[in-house]
């Protein structure tokens, strides 16, 4: 009945549960804390604009960024994944998502930062539609925890428009 | 002589019975571990809604060995999101984040395009050859929680099939020889 075996399983059953339970709290008191993120930007220059021999229009852009990101971080973040997008809408699609710019932010000292940014990745239309777009660049951040859930937010930090012409 | 017999008969009944009951037991414990698996798939809708991590290409965020909850909602997939996507002719299926979205106008389907946080390009090498974006079909599910290390007793257990074969039978011992 209460052999060596016995008691350890319920030991390392309880060990588990408890240990559970006690991520899940950690995860859960991070819905409590409301972070306030300030961030802005502006296109400092359109580096390159044209049509591939694919046919779609790609972008070069030259941006300068700011934000301040010290109030997502809680005792339960790991780090926090932050990108810069352009949004836009077409004749062709309802939403187009191009990620320009990405960075990971470990711990709270480099949560605020400014930086002057070139597009890390292609910024690439499916299709030409881009010459005179409006195009909104939205902040997305993902406070990745230490345990339990993901949060995610973004904001609007910039509208511009597309020259009409190619360069 | 008649109570010897009665006697047999009676340890006869009795290992039938406790034969019985362990099957009984060990009926029910893998039962159980199937109904919190199937459960799960209920209520994630997501053909496996528990992933272990195989590689370093999430890194920092994800390490080999943590095990990510997933989720598979009607929601449309956004930007910046971690999914969960098989390609065709790949057994494994690959844990990465989005980072670009083009979602048709009339029919409402997307293109989606992934990276690895710490790989240096983006997935097109990884994907089929000639295959540019992923659709929906290739999607089992978004990552929405995180729990660290818990995945390393399943790596262990595929990379050294001998301590899952140890493990299996020192369960099935315990279960078999256990008296209450």
């Amino acid at each position: 009945m209460h052999s060596v075996l016995y008691r350890l399983n319920t030991l390392i059953t309880l060990a588990g549960f408890l240990l559970a339970v006690m991520c899940s709290l950690a995860s859960f008191t991070d819905t409590f804390h409301v972070p306030s993120v300030t961030a802005h930007a502006e296109v400092l220059k359109v580096n390159r604009f044209r049509k591939q021999l694919t046919g779609n229009d790609e972008v070069s852009l030259t941006l300068n960024v700011s934000m301040n990101l010290r109030s997502t971080f809680t005792w339960n973040t790991k780090q926090v994944f932050v990108f810069v997008a352009a949004e836009y809408e077409t004749a062709k699609n309802s939403l187009n998502q191009v990620s320009l710019w990405d960075h990971i932010i470990q711990d709270k000292g480099h949560a605020k930062l400014e930086a002057q940014i070139t597009n890390k990745y292609p910024f690439i239309d499916q299709g030409s539609h881009l010459r005179g777009k409006k195009i909104q660049l939205v902040l997305h951040w993902y406070i990745m925890p230490k345990t339990g859930k993901t949060i995610e937010d973004k904001m609007v930090i910039s509208d511009f428009r597309l020259p009409q012409v190619y360069t | 002589m008649g109570w010897i017999g009665e006697t047999i008969d009676s340890i006869k009944s009795l290992q039938i019975r406790h034969v019985l009951s362990q099957a009984v037991s060990l009926g029910m414990i893998v039962t159980s571990a199937l109904i919190i698996w199937k459960g799960l798939m209920c209520i994630t809708g997501s053909e496996s809604p528990v992933v272990v991590v195989l590689s370093g290409s999430m890194e920092p965020g994800f390490k080999r060995g943590d095990i990510l909850f997933l989720h598979m909602s009607k929601d449309p997939i956004r930007a910046g999101e971690i999914v969960v996507f098989n390609v065709d002719g790949r057994e494994i299926p690959i844990v990465h984040r989005v980072i670009k979205v083009h979602e048709r106008q009339d029919t409402g389907e997307v293109d989606i395009l992934t990276k690895g946080d710490n790989n240096f390009g983006d997935d097109r090498l990884l994907y089929a050859q000639g295959q540019l974006w992923l659709q929906r079909h290739h999607i089992m599910g978004r990552a929405v929680g995180f729990l660290p290390y818990v995945g390393w007793v399943t790596i262990i257990m595929t990379e050294k099939p001998i301590i899952k074969y140890i493990l299996i039978g020192a369960l099935g011992l315990m279960v078999i020889t256990s008296k209450d």
